[in-house]
């Protein structure tokens, strides 16, 4: 992580009314796999039009690879991939054509850099004569990542790439990222899956067009302030109601089948909550401490304030 | 150039995947002509009359079996009374009265003068306006006759002295098709290009794929030459699939030469091909750049000369109507092919489109830059 990739500085964006970005700055390494996790409407895609030249910046600026979006961007274009969150090849075309279409308008073949997308391609290339509209949405994402492949880039963008796609998918693609990143390609990818940030290198948390934290996701969950139990009882409903009204308690979310109750330091007494359960006429109660995980985080840093206006 | 022609190919092998495109080239021109130029026509036959004969003389039988002998009308009704045969209008069943008043051919041979009354329906004022023209031809035709009868020889010969005679040029036997055709074509080779071109492109803004375009090195010009490129080879195409389909079936007269009609043609078609770009860059869906090409092309093809005669609109009309570049074309096609003209007669016309041509793809352009 020497040297740098992508940077940018104070990025903003508005679209009317809506702030889309707001001062966000960062910086990906060489050869990083770098994540922006958020949930819909975070600026995440606004973010990715203006680091692939689609979209112009209001203040700020950036660079890929050294070469300004705004000044530079015909060479940007030469060494990005881009794969955006919507399908978005000829579903008209065949696997094959796509792929030699995007092959020639990048002055390439596919044979010369056939290695690097060997491995994703072979799974798609019994379907090379099938149309890509008629194809899975698995298959479509893989022939996406081809076609965006396809001219050797240095730098990945990949825009929600795993929304849509089942679960054993996406962690097939993410292996296939892994690969890709061994290959030295700086790789950024944004995601709202919470789970997918701990295969980052680094995630940058978003939230409402503001970067709120970017760190390992070791650090991430690591600098985690608060003390977690995972509280399960038989009515989730009214528990969740109840643990908040529990004193001392900083916050409660449901994570699936079981309640997420952040604290601090003493507050509360895993033996006395219990009681406080039971005597509620909770049955069957669980309640065991475990480490912050990334989504855990999130929410805590949701919670924060934002900074008052200058 | 590699890039261009990739596109190119891209781009046909698109528009030939798509099922519903080898229809609109091949069976769309083959069915306007036919049906357009054989239904859309201002000859008027069959003009249905009653007749009231209120003098039911022989003179009066004769111009009634005037009318009837000629093809344009039809005598589908004899009435007794005006009433009865104004009742017949109003239901809509006749075009046309023609009223014989009594004492018809008493007064026509006493007085050498009589009068009939004609009523025609005049909701389409053209039709009305011919209507009356055929009928006052008829009734001259008749009075000649009667005159011819009833005055000696010698006063024929005195009236005879002022004559007119008719030749109509370029269309000698007044055939409407003829007229009609050319203009047609016009009006295929510009829906095939306007509707085809807008909405390829924003078909592509509708997809995503100009998203995809736009991260690739291509240069806008080389994206925006290879979707015009196919469209106006496919527009040519449609030309001379066109008159050809004329020259089989309408036996068209082509007078001039073909070169001209297709260097003006290629000139035109870049014209609404731009002009479809354009359309590309103010709108998001197909939907969208439908309804816009369609009101552009209702007005330019109301404009074009294609039905009435563009000398015939008001003066501010006729001003506005240079910026119809239908109008252009369809002088040339109807110029070149009926009249033969050559290029010294059509030049000023071909310099406008090539202006127009300059004019609005650039425009286009920069706007394409702009929102792109």
């Amino acid at each position: 992580m020497h040297s740098v990739s992508v940077h940018a500085e104070n990025l903003t964006k508005r679209f009317g009314e809506t702030l889309a970005l707001d001062n966000i700055s960062f910086d990906v390494g060489k050869g990083e796999l770098f994540g922006f996790i958020g949930p819909d409407g975070a600026g995440k895609t606004t973010l990715f039009r203006i680091l692939t030249t689609l979209l112009l910046t209001d203040t700020g600026s950036c660079t890929v690879e050294g070469f300004d979006v705004v000044k530079n961007y015909k060479n940007i274009r030469n060494i990005c991939g881009y794969m955006p969150g919507k399908f978005s090849l000829y579903q008209d075309l065949t696997v094959e054509e796509n792929l030699n279409f995007f092959a020639t308008i990048f002055g390439t073949t596919i044979r010369e850099n056939y290695d690097l997308i060997k491995d994703i391609y072979q799974q798609i290339e019994p379907f090379k004569t099938r149309k890509a509209g008629k194809l899975s949405g698995g298959m479509k994402q893989k022939l996406a990542l081809s076609c965006a492949l396809i001219h050797k880039p240095d730098v990945l963008f990949l825009d929600e790439p795993t929304t849509g796609v089942d679960a054993v998918s996406r962690l097939e693609f993410w292996e296939m990222l892994k690969r890709l990143k061994s290959v030295g390609i700086t790789i950024l990818v944004s995601t709202p899956y919470m789970d997918e940030a701990s295969l980052c290198d680094r995630v940058a948390l978003m939230q409402d067009g503001r970067i709120m934290s970017i760190s390992t996701p070791r650090e991430v969950t690591g600098n985690y302030p608060l003390n977690l139990l995972s509280v399960k009882a038989g009515d989730i409903y009214n528990l969740l109601g109840e643990l908040r009204d529990y004193p001392g308690v900083y916050s409660v979310y449901a994570f699936g089948q079981s309640a997420h109750v952040a604290f601090r330091d003493g507050d509360i007494d895993k033996g006395n909550l219990s009681e406080f359960l039971i005597k509620k006429n909770h049955t069957s109660v669980e309640i065991t401490a475990i480490k912050a995980n990334i989504e855990d985080c999130f929410m805590e840093l949701m919670n924060v304030p934002s900074p008052a206006p200058l | 150039m590699k890039t261009i022609l990739y596109i190119i190919q891209k781009e046909f092998l698109q528009v030939f995947r798509n099922k519903s495109m080898l229809p609109i080239i091949f069976v769309v021109p083959i069915v306007q002509l036919i049906i357009l130029v054989n239904a859309a026509t201002f000859e008027m036959k069959h003009i249905r009359i009653s007749v009231v004969d209120l003098d039911l003389s022989g003179t009066s039988r004769r111009l009634t079996s005037k009318f009837q002998g000629s093809p344009f009308y039809q005598v589908s009704h004899t009435a007794f009374s005006y009433k009865e045969a104004e009742e017949e209008m109003k239901k809509g069943n006749v075009d046309m009265i023609l009223q014989i008043p009594a004492g018809f051919e008493k007064k026509l041979i006493k007085e050498s003068h009589a009068k009939v009354q004609f009523v025609i329906n005049a909701i389409n004022g053209q039709t009305a306006g011919l209507t009356n023209a055929y009928s006052t031809m008829i009734l001259l035709d008749f009075n000649r006759d009667v005159v011819v009868e009833n005055i000696n020889s010698a006063m024929v010969a005195g009236l005879k002295n002022i004559q007119t005679d008719y030749s109509y040029w370029y269309n000698p036997k007044l055939n409407y098709k003829t007229y009609m055709v050319p203009g047609i074509l016009v009006l295929l080779v510009t829906i095939i290009s306007l509707l085809l071109s807008g909405m390829n492109i924003v078909r592509e803004k509708e997809i995503g794929t100009i998203e995809q375009i736009n991260v690739t090195p291509i240069k806008k010009i080389q994206f925006i030459a290879g979707k015009l490129i196919p469209f106006w080879i496919i527009a040519l195409f449609e030309l001379a699939f066109g008159l050809a389909i004329s020259k089989l079936l309408f036996n068209i007269p082509m007078e001039g030469n073909l070169g001209l009609i297709f260097m003006a043609a290629s000139v035109y078609i870049f014209v609404i091909l731009s002009f479809g770009l354009l359309i590309s860059t103010i709108t998001n869906t197909q939907q969208q750049a439908m309804l816009v090409s369609f009101f552009f092309m209702v007005v330019f093809i109301l404009m074009s000369g294609l039905f009435t005669s563009v000398e015939s609109m008001p003066q501010w009309a006729q001003t506005l109507d240079r910026l119809n570049p239908l109008m252009y074309f369809m002088k040339i096609m109807r110029m070149v092919l009926l009249k033969g003209s050559g290029f010294a007669d059509i030049s000023h016309l071909f310099w406008s489109l090539v202006i127009y041509a300059a004019i609005i793809i650039s425009v286009a352009i920069r706007r394409y830059r702009k929102v792109a």
